[in-house]
């Protein structure tokens, strides 16, 4: 979908599997509505390439952080639902804490040599 | 967890489409929401996931295990080369096959035989014993009793010691089947509970059983209980009948147990069967000894213990020679598979090398393909083709052709084990071997092994050279492929040497044997029949008894249509030992008083030496009338008369034979003097003494009949008259003369016979390897020799040329085979019979063979290349 692209954002290295883990809490959903809320939340500055998005949510269930289920969306389609399980939520607080680190310590970065 | 995910890729790439598909019905659906035409909708959504091939395509190699994925493709792209060229594929494979089939049946009997511990407890703490033969010509040979009972005293490492011997007996009884003659042994009552050995019905022997006043028992071997008694469990107490006398039957062994060999089917009680007197006796050397070490003894401890006690006993007995002086031990393995050691040995050696040669040949074939494809490889090392992956694909294939080698390879082991075990039935330990899973493993090892070998030498100079220059190289340059060449012409080198090795080892073998074969044995052996048997001393209890039966034998023998002449003798030339007898020479008193002489004794009816034809040189036969106490008389062998009367006429002089009973007190008169003959093929002649079968105290003897048409015809008429005079006597060895002596040759036979198929084998691979070179090099050159001729070379120049170039390598080859044999020669040296390690002949002809071999296979090529047409030639290019 076209849409005003403000900032070309590109994925920060690693965010990825975070920013899935994260969307999940909220429920299981399938491919095309995570990639939605990310984007929507975001407020369109992320973009999911599609291209990593399912090779993304693949990894993340060999690693058993996600199972997934055919189910039927919405609107009454088959779709691939995956869904949070308990490994993947110790994970995304792991590894929420540790973006939060790293935010702050560039943030304290950025900001002393600003002022 | 990525393998699993690798074998299910498939299903997994079906899953993720799916999963696309979804996404973009879902995206479509909701541009149609906003109003979008459903082509457009769907359009976009397309657009908005880019390319789902490529989405699927990441993930698909995201679940692909590298190094599988593209080993299966270098196998398919292997095989489809290889199916390419059907002549070298099939070449290689039954090269390989042979190779790997032949080592791995023979790795599975060394194995089976040398290598796999007895079957006994802590078998490797039993060790067997043995004295030296006076003389000390032999380092491990028979055990006198009396020397037994010293040594049992005297050796406080030995935790226990056991003595057993083998010996024939008939055996019969019960109304139940015919009487057989069969091979028992008697052992000391212990001899199984030291081996570890529970019977496997009854008992085995007690104290009490082994003694000269006990009632006689018995213990069956698993065979003979299955064969005569069909495996009979009421067998147990029944009594039979051994030589006539009863034994009670007490136990029956388990069906593995077939120590000492196969043939032995019966087991009786030593002190029971032997006198005292005989079991007392210190040179009756005629027993042998095992024995089981106690923890933490050496076979060495026990040997000097046992050495001591025999120079003690030695000491003791210092006018009698026939006592030994020295004792040696070595384990019961070793005892038991000596024989077989050096001929197994020999024989995986030389599977070993034709294993090494069909490598080199099959890397050779190799070389000269990736010489071919050296352009083909430059590309692809040019456009990004890693050296790594280049030389995965070399050993790919090789190892193809290996896995194919060993799928042929495999099942000829195991037809070749099957054969081993049916030829070879003397061998010890030959029947319980089979194909297992050890030999199995073994034959994929070595299938890999050569697999990998055979790719890596051809290999080896893809890691050397730079790879892109062969693009840089002019199209006619005559260097090409010239470091290749080099490799190659090495590889012959080495098999050529590996060839005249194997050759060098036939050669000395075979003509061994052939030596073996026709060394004189004393008489001549064509269309003689023999046969043996023996008188049971229960129903012949007095010599009368045996010599009636002998005098009714010998003119029924000679009337029988087809017979020539017969005779019996206790024992024929080449039949063995047969005995001996210590005598003293009354015209000669010796100087140190008490000394006595040794010599083999026979006896021999009056017709026998012109029937057999051993040559009379001095005096008479035996007469008829020399029978019973007017058999006053001997004949000598030459050897006896040049080395105890020398320089004289032994006719009329005495000979007292001390073992008789009843000496004449002068000795006996010396009445002929008649040819050597061998007791044994391999031995050495031993001075002889005849005298009069008719003597009494001879109820064995062997039968030969002469006949001037095949002697086999004659067994069924001299063996119906053996039923007709004594119906219940059994019969053995019912052989031709050259038989029976084929039999003591059959070591030699069948190790030279194995060798030289192996050595032939190597020269045709050798042949092959050189013609394949030389074809190739004259491939390579052709531009060249275009070239040469064309400037006016003569056409017999280039042929000595190439010719040249062909036989370098060969000749190279021949010096290094030839200087390993002399070094290796000496490994075999204990099989041969007859001939020096060194013989020179067998170098020489070994010479001679390849380098004729070597000349015809180069001749073709260089020949092709002197005939080349120069324009064709040039053209070529």
């Amino acid at each position: 979908m076209g849409g005003k692209k403000q900032v070309k954002a590109e994925m920060v290295q690693g965010t990825m599997d975070m920013l899935i883990l994260r969307t999940l809490v909220m429920g299981p959903a399938h491919g095309h509505t995570i990639a939605h809320v990310i984007e929507h939340t975001s407020e369109n500055v992320l973009e999911v390439e599609q291209g990593s998005l399912y090779p993304a949510l693949h990894r993340l269930e060999d690693r058993g952080w996600l199972s997934s289920y055919w189910g039927a969306s919405e609107n009454n389609r088959k779709a691939k639902f995956y869904k949070l399980t308990a490994a993947g939520r110790r994970q995304l607080v792991a590894e929420a804490n540790r973006w939060q680190q790293m935010v702050e310590a560039i943030g304290r970065v950025m900001g002393e040599s600003l002022s | 967890m990525s393998i699993k995910r690798f074998f299910k890729r498939n299903r997994r790439d079906e899953e993720l489409a799916r999963e696309i598909e979804a996404y973009i019905e879902l995206e479509a659906e909701e541009n149609r929401s906003r109003g979008l035409s459903p082509a457009e909708s769907i359009r976009r959504a397309r657009v908005k996931f880019g390319s789902p091939r490529r989405v699927r395509e990441d993930e698909w190699e995201h679940n692909t295990l590298k190094l599988f994925d593209s080993a299966f493709r270098d196998i398919r792209y292997a095989v489809r080369t290889l199916l390419r060229t059907p002549g070298f594929t099939v070449a290689a494979v039954v090269v390989m096959a042979l190779g790997i089939g032949a080592n791995t049946a023979l790795f599975t009997v060394v194995r089976s035989v040398l290598l796999k511990p007895l079957p006994f407890k802590d078998p490797d703490r039993l060790i067997q014993l043995y004295e030296q033969s006076p003389g000390g010509k032999r380092m491990y040979s028979w055990v006198a009793p009396g020397m037994y009972a010293a040594w049992k005293q005297q050796a406080p490492s030995v935790e226990e010691m056991a003595i057993y011997g083998t010996d024939s007996i008939s055996l019969s009884g019960d109304g139940g089947p015919l009487p057989e003659r069969i091979r028992y042994a008697e052992c000391s009552w212990n001899l199984f509970s030291m081996l570890g050995v529970q019977p496997m019905l009854g008992r085995s022997f007690v104290e009490a059983d082994d003694r000269p006043d006990a009632a006689g028992t018995v213990v069956l071997t698993h065979s003979l209980w299955m064969r005569r008694y069909a495996g009979d469990k009421a067998i147990l107490g029944k009594t039979i009948l051994l030589d006539a006398r009863p034994y009670t039957v007490v136990g029956v062994l388990p069906a593995w147990f077939n120590y000492p060999d196969l043939p032995t089917q019966l087991w009786a009680a030593i002190y029971h069967e032997k006198g005292p007197e005989q079991m007392r006796q210190v040179d009756n050397h005629n027993f042998l000894v095992v024995a089981r070490l106690k923890p933490g003894a050496t076979i060495a401890q026990a040997q000097s213990e046992v050495d001591t006690a025999e120079k003690r006993v030695h000491m003791a007995n210092p006018t009698n020679p026939s006592v030994g002086s020295a004792a040696n031990a070595r384990t019961l393995l070793d005892g038991l598979v000596h024989d077989a050691k050096t001929q197994l040995y020999i024989l995986l050696g030389a599977t070993s090398c034709v294993l090494l040669i069909a490598c080199l040949n099959v890397a050779n074939l190799l070389v000269a393909r990736s010489a071919s494809r050296r352009k083909e490889t430059s590309i692809r090392a040019a456009l990004g083709g890693s050296r790594w992956r280049l030389l995965r694909e070399q050993v790919t294939e090789s190892l193809v052709l290996a896995a194919a080698g060993g799928a042929f390879g495999l099942p000829l082991a195991w037809a070749g084990v099957r054969w081993m075990v049916q030829a070879r039935p003397d061998m010890a330990r030959m029947n319980a071997v089979h194909l297992d899973v050890g030999s199995i493993a073994f034959g994929l090892g070595i299938m890999a092994g050569s697999g990998v070998l055979a790719g890596l030498i051809p290999a080896a100079s893809l890691l050397r050279s730079p790879l892109l220059e062969p693009l840089q190289e002019s199209s006619r340059s005559s260097s090409a492929g010239r470091g290749r060449a080099r490799m190659r012409k090495l590889l012959l080198t080495l098999e050529v040497g590996l060839t005249v090795v194997l050759l060098i080892g036939a050669g000395l073998l075979l003509k061994s044997y052939q030596h073996l074969r026709s060394s004189d044995i004393g008489c001549p052996t064509q269309n003689v029949l023999t046969m043996r048997f023996s008188l049971p001393s229960a129903r012949y209890d007095t010599s009368a008894k045996v010599d009636a039966f002998y005098e009714e034998l010998v003119p029924r023998l000679r009337a029988l249509p087809g017979v020539k002449a017969a005779g019996i003798a206790t024992t024929l030339p080449g039949q063995g030992y047969g005995g001996d007898s210590r005598f003293t020479i009354p015209e000669h008193p010796s100087s140190t008083p008490g000394a006595v002489d040794d010599a083999i004794v026979r006896g021999v009816d009056p017709g026998y030496f012109s029937a057999i034809q051993i040559p009379l040189k001095r005096g008479r036969y035996f007469e008829a009338r020399e029978r019973q106490d007017k058999a006053l008389s001997v004949i000598v062998s030459a050897s006896f008369a040049r080395h105890y009367f020398p320089g004289e006429d032994p006719i009329g002089k005495h000979v007292k034979a001390l073992d008789f009973q009843g000496v004449p007190p002068q000795g006996f008169e010396v009445v002929g003097v008649v040819g050597n003959t061998l007791w044994g093929l391999t031995e050495e002649e031993t001075p002889t003494l005849y005298f009069p079968i008719y003597s009494g105290g001879w109820p064995a003897a062997s039968i030969a009949v002469r006949s001037d048409i095949d002697a086999a015809s004659l067994a069924v008429p001299v063996e119906k008259l053996l039923a007709k005079l004594d119906p219940d006597l059994p019969v053995e060895n019912v052989l031709t003369m050259e038989q029976s002596i084929g039999k003591s040759t059959l070591d030699a036979s069948f190790t030279s016979a194995l060798v030289l198929a192996f050595a032939v084998i190597a020269l045709v691979l050798a042949a092959v390897g050189l013609y394949g070179v030389l074809s190739y090099l004259v491939t390579q050159r052709t531009g060249e020799i275009g070239v040469r001729i064309a400037l006016g070379a003569q056409r017999n120049g280039v042929l000595k040329l190439m010719l040249l170039d062909g036989l370098r390598p060969a000749g190279a080859g021949l010096i290094v085979g030839l200087v390993a044999g002399v070094l290796g020669v000496r490994w075999i040296g204990s099989m041969l019979y007859g001939i020096k390690p060194l013989d020179l002949s067998v170098f020489v002809e070994v010479t001679v063979v390849l380098s004729l071999v070597a000349a015809l296979a180069c001749a073709l090529p260089a020949w092709r290349a002197s005939r080349l047409d120069p324009m064709t030639a040039l053209r070529l290019e």
